[in-house]
């Protein structure tokens, strides 16, 4: 496949997530301008961060005059879970990427590119990356706006509806290699308890989500990277 | 708010986002070779991906039973590996008819 053709791969993948974004985002939209924010600057938050846990935590401490300090603590919590994310991204770039190019996928490296990006085989060319991240980005930029300024046009039950698709996406990444290596299955029902339990059982669940998920997701890969660690080979294919 | 709070508390929360997510890619350029880090990142996505799904899933949309109708519907194609854009669309389709019909009994 040549440059154009993986560019427009990655665009094609993209669609998904630019879907669910939409809805996602407006939803974003809507609530930041319940909570006080004017539309350009709603717009802005969304256009600068990339980020819907993060950018939902952060309106309220912004209308509400809360501290920077208090604003940085929430974001480093809440998206600490992006610096796994580029570690384990960082290990599946191919040559064509260049340290610039870095600087810029970063910037859109959310968990849903992320995911797709990790459900590819082989190496990540740049072209791919960069249609990749496109898609997502316009729609979560344009599914804010439209939520900014039509907040009450799509009828609640679209809403609602539109709301699963992003979890459908994770569905969809994780379960076919779950299918295919035992191993993998395990662990991840490891991790599913633990979130669980990091949801339901009193005192682990006045923990921040953020944190949480760092926990969950950090102890069952590694007790399964201890106990069960994967084949090399397994490895020097993915390299191909 | 005026404009310029607003842009400072915009740099602080866009700044810290952006080095989240920057300096890893950045710096590591090197291929892992440790088996337990390795092993690590191979299971990472799937981890992350499953504890945010899971319970959370349950509550993205506007009744547990719908959502859970639109869960199995998503393990069932993803089973079948149907592609990630077919999958998300039946799945919000599902959430939508649970939902009309359960607002109609």
């Amino acid at each position: 496949m040549n440059g154009k053709g993986k560019f427009l791969k990655g665009i094609k993948d993209g669609v998904p997530i630019c879907l669910g974004y939409l809805s996602v985002a407006f939803a974003f939209g809507i609530f930041s301008v319940e909570s006080g924010l004017g539309i350009l600057q709603t717009l802005l938050v969304s256009m600068t961060n990339v980020t819907s846990a993060g950018q939902l935590a952060a309106v309220p401490i912004m209308v509400s005059g809360g501290t920077l300090i208090e604003l940085a603590v929430a974001q480093l919590v809440i998206n600490l879970r992006y610096a796994l994310m580029s570690v384990s991204l960082s290990q599946k770039l191919g040559k064509s990427v260049r340290l610039l190019d870095r600087f810029i996928i970063s910037f859109v490296n959310t968990d849903e590119v992320f995911a797709v990006a990790s459900g590819q085989d082989g190496l990540l060319q740049r072209n791919y990356l960069y249609g990749l991240i496109l898609t997502p980005y316009i729609g979560w930029s344009a599914g804010t706006l439209l939520g900014a300024v039509a907040g009450n046009v799509l009828p609640v039950a679209v809403i609602s509806a539109l709301g699963i698709a992003i979890y459908g996406m994770f569905v969809a990444i994780v379960i076919p290699p779950v299918k295919k290596n035992l191993k993998t299955a395990y662990c991840v029902l490891l991790a599913i308890v633990l979130s669980c339990a990091f949801k339901y059982v009193p005192f682990l669940n006045n923990i921040p989500g953020g944190f949480a998920i760092i926990i969950c997701a950090a102890v069952a890969s590694g007790v399964f990277a201890v106990f069960a660690p994967i084949e090399i080979e397994e490895v020097s294919c993915d390299e191909l | 708010m005026s404009y310029k709070t607003f842009f400072i508390y915009l740099l602080i929360m866009a700044g810290i986002t952006y080095l989240i997510r920057m300096v890893p890619l950045v710096l590591i350029k090197k291929r892992i070779k440790n088996r337990f880090l390795l092993s690590f990142l191979h299971y990472i996505p799937y981890t992350v991906l499953s504890v945010m799904t899971i319970p959370a899933i349950f509550y993205s949309t506007s009744s547990i039973v719908s959502a859970v109708f639109g869960f199995v519907a998503a393990i069932f194609l993803a089973y079948k590996e149907k592609s990630l854009l077919k999958l998300a669309a039946i799945s919000c389709v599902v959430v939508f008819v649970v939902e009309f019909v359960l607002s109609n009994i």
